[in-house]
C-alpha cells in the first residue's frame, strides 16, 4: 500500500535548517494496522503529512498504492487524496457552522456526486459510528469522543484506501480513547489501511504493528510494546 | 447608493421630458413684437402684425416645415352656450395642422380639416372639459354650440396631455373665427414642426424666417424684439446636454461608491479567509482542488455584495419613491423612478463587483498550504 524509500525532508526557517526525515525507509502493506510512536518533534506528523499528500519531500520516493508520488500539482494531489486518503486530526478539525451530516458529506461534495446521494451516504456512515440521531447538530453541541467519530465518518464516507489518524486519541479520555480505537479496529476489518500517530501505549496495544521513530529514522519497522 | 442616484438621474429626465410633453420639441414658434431699433427711418416702437400672407410666405417659402399652423387671438372673454349652459372658456382659432404641434389627441369626432378653412365652416372641436361642463354625458358630436353668439357644430372631442387647462379650450377654424369675430387677416402667432430636420438646419431655418420677416415688415435683421423667433430644437438640445452632464456626473459618482464597496468587501473577505485557514486547510485535506476553493470564495463574495447591493436597491427605490411622494409636482425632478433595465443592469454590476472583490481574497485562499493551516491551533 505504502512504500517508502530513503525519505528525505527538511524545514528552512530564515538561515537555520531542520533535517526532519533522514532516509526513511517503511513498507506498509494493504489492510495493516499500525502505531507510530516517537518522542516528540521525531517527524511523526511529518512523515503522516508526506503519506497524506499535504506536504512534498525533498529526497527518495513515495508510492502510494503502487503509483509514484512525485511533484504532484496541487490539483492532481487533491484528486488522489480524495480518492485514496482519509484523515482524521487530534482536533477533530470539524467545520464548526455545518451540521454534522453536512461535515460527513464534504468529501463526496468534492467527488461531484448530487446532494441527495451525499446526504444519503452521510446518513449512511453516521449510522455506523453511532450518531445517526445526532446528524442535524453542530459540533459545538458534541462531545469530543463524537466529534471525533463525526470526524471518522467523514474520514470514510470516500471509500479511502488508507486512514492516517495524527493523534486521535489526543484530546480524548481514555475510555473515549478505547472506543475510538475499537471504532477504527473495526474499519480496518473491513480492509482500509490504517496508520495511528499516538503517543500512548493503550492505544499503540490496540494496533498490530508498532513503528518507532527517533530523531527522524525509523528506530524500529516492528517494534514490541514496552511492558507498562 | 447606487440605485438613488440613478434612480434621480432618470427623474430629472423625467421631468425634462414632462416639460416638454404637451408640446411638440422639435417645433419653432414665432411671435409678434414691437421694434426696438430704428431703420430706414422708420421710428422704434412701431408694432408688428403678422397676418395670413405671412404664415403663406413661411409655409411655402421656407424649406423643412413640416406641420404648420397659426393662431387667431379672439379679443376679450369668450361665453360659449350650448342649451341652457353658459361658461367661459379659451378658445384658439387654428389650422389644422396644429394638431401636430399641441399634441393632441382627438377622443370623439374629428380634429379640423384643411376643407373647414378653405370653406370658413362654423365647426368646432372641443376639450374634454368643456363637453363635461357643457353638455354632461349627452354625445356632443354633431350639436351646435354658441361662441360669443356664433353658433359653431361640434365635430369633435379632444384630450391632451399638457393638463387640466389644456381640456378647456375650444378650436375653431382660424379662417372662420377671423372672419366672425373682426379679425380681418390677422393672425397673433405661427407656430411649425421642423420634422427630422438635424438641429443646425432648424437653426438656419429659424433665421430664415426671422430674415423674411423683416423684409416684409421692414424692420432690422439684427432687431430682436420686433419679431421673436423661438427655436424648441435648440432649448431641448441644451436642457438635454445638462441632463446627459448630470447623469454621467451620477454615474461617477456611483461608480466611486461602488469602487468603495468593493475594497471593503474585499477585506471582510481577506479577514474571513485568514480566520477560516484552517477549514480550508481541511477542505483541502478532503480533496478540494485550488479552483473549488476559488470558486467557493468567490461565490460568498458575490453573495454579500448581492444582499448588501439587493438591500441597497430596496433602499434605494424606498428613498425615491418617498423623494417623488414629497416632491412638488412639475419640477424638474420628477418621476424618479428605477425601471427593471436599470435594476437588472445594477444586479449584473453587483455580481461583477462580487467576483472583482472576491478575486484577491479567493486568490489568498487557494493558496492556503493544508498542512501549516492545519498547524495553526
Ligand atoms: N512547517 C514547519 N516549519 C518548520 N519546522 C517544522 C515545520 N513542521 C514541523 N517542524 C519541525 O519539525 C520537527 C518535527 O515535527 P513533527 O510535527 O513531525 O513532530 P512530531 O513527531 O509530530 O511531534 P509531536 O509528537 O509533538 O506531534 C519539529 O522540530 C518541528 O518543530
Ligand atoms: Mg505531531
Amino acid at each position: 500500500m505504502v512504500s517508502l524509500e530513503k525519505i528525505d525532508k527538511s524545514y528552512v526557517t530564515g538561515s537555520h535548517r531542520l533535517h526532519v526525515l533522514k532516509a526513511v525507509d517503511l513498507e506498509i502493506e494493504s489492510g495493516e494496522m499500525a502505531a507510530v510512536m516517537g518522542a516528540s518533534g521525531s517527524g511523526k506528523s511529518t512523515l503522516m503529512n508526506i503519506l497524506g499528500l499535504l506536504d512534498n519531500y525533498d529526497g527518495g520516493s513515495y508510492r502510494l498504492d503502487g503509483q509514484l508520488m512525485r511533484d504532484l500539482s496541487e490539483t492532481r494531489a487533491a484528486v488522489l487524496r480524495r480518492q485514496l486518503i482519509g484523515f482524521v486530526f487530534q482536533s477533530f478539525n470539524l467545520i464548526p457552522f455545518k451540521t454534522a451530516a453536512e461535515n460527513v458529506a464534504l468529501p463526496l461534495y468534492y467527488q461531484g456526486l448530487g446532494r441527495r446521494r451525499r446526504q444519503a451516504a452521510a446518513l449512511e456512515y453516521l449510522e455506523r459510528v453511532g450518531l445517526r440521531d445526532w446528524a442535524t447538530h453542530r459540533p459545538s453541541e458534541m462531545s469530543g469522543g463524537q466529534q471525533q467519530r463525526v470526524a471518522i465518518a467523514r474520514a470514510l464516507v470516500a471509500r479511502p484506501k488508507l486512514l492516517l489518524a495524527d493523534e486521535p486519541t489526543g484530546a480524548l479520555d481514555s475510555e473515549t480513547s478505547h472506543e475510538i480505537m475499537e471504532l477504527l479496529q473495526q474499519v480496518n476489518r473491513e480492509g482500509v489501511t490504517v496508520l495511528v500517530v499516538t503517543h500512548e501505549r493503550d492505544v499503540a496495544a490496540m494496533t498490530r504493528r508498532v513503528i518507532r521513530l527517533k530523531d527522524g529514522r525509523v528506530e524500529d519497522a516492528h517494534a514490541r510494546l514496552p511492558d507498562a | 447608493m447606487l440605485i438613488v442616484l440613478l434612480g434621480s438621474g432618470v427623474g430629472l429626465g423625467h421631468g425634462v421630458e414632462y416639460q416638454f410633453r404637451d408640446d411638440a420639441v422639435n417645433s419653432i414658434w414665432v411671435f409678434p413684437g414691437q421694434t426696438s431699433v430704428p431703420y430706414k427711418g422708420l421710428q422704434p416702437g412701431r408694432r408688428v402684425q403678422l397676418t395670413n400672407d405671412d404664415h403663406d410666405e413661411v409655409a411655402t417659402g421656407v424649406e423643412g416645415v413640416d406641420h404648420i399652423s397659426s393662431r387667431y387671438f379672439i379679443r376679450g372673454s369668450v361665453q360659449v352656450r350650448y342649451r341652457n349652459e353658459t361658461s367661459t372658456f379659451n378658445v384658439r382659432a387654428v389650422h389644422p395642422d396644429h394638431l401636430y404641434l399641441e399634441k393632441t389627441i382627438v377622443v370623439d369626432g374629428r380634429f379640423l380639416n384643411p376643407l373647414d378653412v378653405r370653406d370658413h365652416r362654423k365647426v368646432a372641436v372641443i376639450g374634454t372639459k368643456v363637453k363635461d361642463a357643457l353638455f354632461k354625458a349627452e354625445p356632443p358630436v354633431g350639436k351646435l354650440i354658441e361662441v360669443n353668439g356664433v353658433a359653431f357644430q361640434v365635430v369633435g372631442v379632444f384630450s391632451d396631455e399638457g393638463g387640466e387647462r389644456e381640456l378647456e379650450r375650444i378650436y375653431l377654424p382660424i379662417s372662420t373665427a377671423q372672419r366672425a369675430f373682426g379679425g380681418a387677416n390677422r393672425i397673433g402667432q405661427i407656430m411649425m414642426t421642423t420634422g427630422d430636420e438635424p438641429l443646425e438646419r432648424t437653426s438656419a431655418m429659424a433665421d430664415e424666417i426671422h430674415r423674411r420677416l423683416a423684409a416684409r415688415h421692414t424692420f432690422s435683421v439684427d432687431d430682436p424684439r420686433a419679431v421673436e423667433v423661438e427655436n424648441n430644437n435648440e432649448q431641448f438640445a441644451r436642457i438635454n446636454g445638462i441632463i446627459r452632464g448630470i447623469r454621467i456626473f451620477v454615474w461617477i459618482v456611483g461608480l466611486g461608491t461602488l469602487l468603495a464597496g468593493i475594497v471593503g468587501v474585499s477585506n471582510i473577505m481577506l479577514i474571513a479567509v485568514r480566520e477560516r485557514t484552517r477549514e480550508i486547510g481541511v477542505r483541502k485535506a478532503l480533496g478540494a482542488t485550488p479552483r473549488s476553493i476559488v470558486l467557493l470564495i468567490l461565490q460568498e463574495s458575490i453573495l454579500i455584495t448581492s444582499i448588501a447591493g439587493y438591500a441597497g436597491l430596496v433602499l434605494g427605490v424606498g428613498v425615491l419613491e418617498l423623494a417623488a411622494r414629497k416632491l412638488p409636482p412639475g419640477s424638474y425632478f420628477r418621476n424618479p423612478e428605477v425601471d427593471l433595465g436599470v435594476a437588472l443592469q445594477a444586479m449584473a454590476l453587483l455580481i461583477v463587483a462580487g467576483l472583482v472583490a472576491g478575486f484577491v481574497p479567493a486568490r489568498r485562499a487557494a493558496a492556503v498550504r493544508p498542512v501549516e493551516a492545519l498547524r495553526s491551533e
